[in-house]
């Protein structure tokens, strides 16, 4: 669409400015602020220039729960994104099955994060949930909370429960605004299922993709309540995400200037991180 | 007949959707399940449904203020939060959709990178913040503080939607000599209400289940209930009766917005970029 240049749109933009400089800009600062500061207490800061990045770029404690982090979103978005167009494609287009899915599929989506992870916590104990008793039932060897790949199982299995979902809503939206005429110009051609997803549907949904993909890669990225209630970052630090260290770090043991300079290189990961695959995605979609 | 059906195999297509919803659905089963049984009846014996079946937890709930008091505190604030965040997204939204201004494409990477913040990095500032605004266990700091991330997503959502109405919509009004808020209101609202579902269900949805910058700024008067769910551990052990039922009742409020929302979601989806 042609945008037409006017200066005066800057009005209608300050509200949410105003709002999310006061919401963002204001803390963000506070922690630049800790970031180069010591403190022995009593209110009185003493500069410490980067002592603290360079501190928390040379812990191991930082790499591991980095590392730990970028496997984790890695497995749920190679999960994740296919199972939500499979399921998304084989979904009722019109009739009542429409918004039966729809309202079943979004439940997990509007659960409070920490009953996610009660709900998995419960589900998965092997004395009273009907996923460890089954399996314990079955013979198989299962526990999440002294077994690291049983616990790493646990948080996968929970986060497909939990997200998949915004994956199919999505895709689901990108597939229904394709025109009928679309599919019978196809089954005109004589087009092979196959060829009608790779040349019909997932160009349709490449856009919806983007928007799934950069939440769900910031989101897991992010990861804190459900890990923690469910495991609490163990067994050991097995599951200690970079959300679950910081938050340790800053109101555990009140290490404020470390728990700063982490929150700013983190949050710069995640910046840099969205920022390549914003700028790949949409430079791949401006060359069509 | 709908050719897309026909392509996509005909009548086994269902089993996917269903396989996947039983899933989903299985783990929340024996929540409620769990929450209908004594705890003598969880601890002691395995049992697929209720044997005994028992109001028991949620009688406890529902007649203890400090219960469920947390479940107005959350919806007060999550409601503040959506109205604040669609209705200063709307006009910036328009903005963005409609016109080219100095440093546009940079000011909407900016906002988007807040939606990028971890809450965890905001908890302890945003503490700090509110208490020098004695702000601390009020139903508007948690909504403020959701505006971090909900107010950029709003944006996001109704930019979409607003790129797709054409703009001679906009300049027909103007000649037929609209005022731009009389435009605003009467027409263009109308024209992008599904947008405006869909932004507010979005928004709705995660303030709703945040939870840790909701329990950094809340003490008691404004706790929100997923916080108070922790309080089940007791001397005498676990009460997981008690647990199960408060979580059912986290779910229900979701639910019953998700019910509302149902062609939005289903339409609205569809007509904007989103």
């Amino acid at each position: 669409m042609e945008k037409t240049w006017n200066n005066k749109a800057w009005f209608m933009v300050l509200p949410v400015l105003v709002l999310v400089a006061f919401s963002a800009v204001i803390p963000l600062m506070t922690v630049v602020n800790y970031s180069v500061q010591d403190t022995f207490g009593n209110n009185e800061f003493f500069w410490a220039g980067t002592d603290w990045f360079t501190d928390v770029l040379h812990s191991d404690r930082f790499w591991d729960a980095l590392t730990r982090n970028l496997i984790f979103s890695a497995i749920i978005l190679a999960i994740e994104i296919p199972l939500g167009i499979l399921i998304a494609l084989n979904m009722p287009k019109k009739g009542l099955g429409v918004p039966v899915c729809l309202v079943l599929m979004s439940l997990p989506l509007l659960i409070p994060w920490n009953v996610v992870g009660t709900i998995w916590q419960v589900f998965g104990r092997v004395d009273i949930g009907l996923l460890g008793y089954t399996l314990a039932a079955l013979g198989i060897n299962y526990n999440y909370v002294n077994n690291v790949f049983d616990a790493w199982v646990t948080l996968i299995v929970m986060d497909i429960w939990h997200w998949t979902s915004l994956v199919v809503l999505l895709c689901y939206a990108g597939l229904v605004s394709i025109p009928d005429a679309y599919y019978q110009a196809a089954k005109i051609d004589g087009a092979s299922r196959w060829s009608v997803f790779r040349y019909i549907q997932l160009p349709k949904m490449k856009r919806v993709l983007l928007i799934a993909f950069l939440l769900r890669f910031m989101d897991s990225f992010m990861i804190y309540t459900e890990p923690f209630v469910v495991t609490g970052g163990g067994p050991g630090n097995a599951t200690t995400f970079l959300s679950i260290d910081l938050v340790k770090t800053a109101i555990g043991q009140f290490d404020l200037g470390p728990a700063a300079a982490l929150s700013i290189i983190y949050f710069l990961i995640i910046l840099l991180l969205s920022w390549i695959f914003y700028t790949v995605m949409t430079t791949s979609d401006a060359q069509k | 007949m709908n050719t897309a059906t026909q392509l996509s195999g005909r009548n086994l297509s269902w089993i996917v959707p269903t396989l996947y919803i039983l899933f989903l659905l299985l783990p929340i089963y024996w929540l409620v399940n769990m929450s209908f049984k004594t705890n003598t009846e969880i601890t002691g014996t395995f049992s697929l449904y209720p044997h005994a079946p028992t109001l028991r937890n949620y009688a406890v709930i529902f007649t203890d203020p400090s219960w469920y008091k947390g479940y107005i505190n959350s919806i007060i604030y999550v409601v503040m939060n959506t109205v604040i965040s669609v209705s200063v997204a709307l006009p910036a939204a328009y903005a963005f959709s409609r016109y080219r201004f100095l440093g546009d494409k940079h000011l909407f990477f900016w906002l988007l990178t807040n939606r990028m913040a971890p809450p965890a990095v905001f908890a302890l500032p945003f503490f700090q913040l509110y208490s020098a605004f004695g702000l601390i266990d009020t139903h508007i700091a948690v909504a403020l503080a959701h505006c971090l991330f909900n107010v950029p997503l709003a944006v996001w959502i109704l930019e979409g939607f607003m790129s797709g109405v054409p703009k001679e919509i906009d300049e027909t009004a103007y000649i037929d000599g609209y005022s731009f808020p009389r435009f605003f209101l009467r027409i263009y609202i109308p024209l992008i209400a599904s947008g405006i579902g869909v932004a507010a269900f979005f928004n709705f949805m995660f303030s709703w289940v945040e939870l840790l910058i909701a329990r950094t700024l809340t003490t008691t008067d404004a706790k929100p209930i997923a916080a108070i769910m922790t309080r089940t551990v007791s001397a005498s052990g676990m009460d997981w009766g008690v647990l199960a039922a408060a979580g059912v009742l986290t779910i229900i409020p979701g639910a019953i917005v998700i019910y509302f929302v149902r062609n939005y979601i289903a339409k609205g989806f569809a007509l904007g970029r989103v």
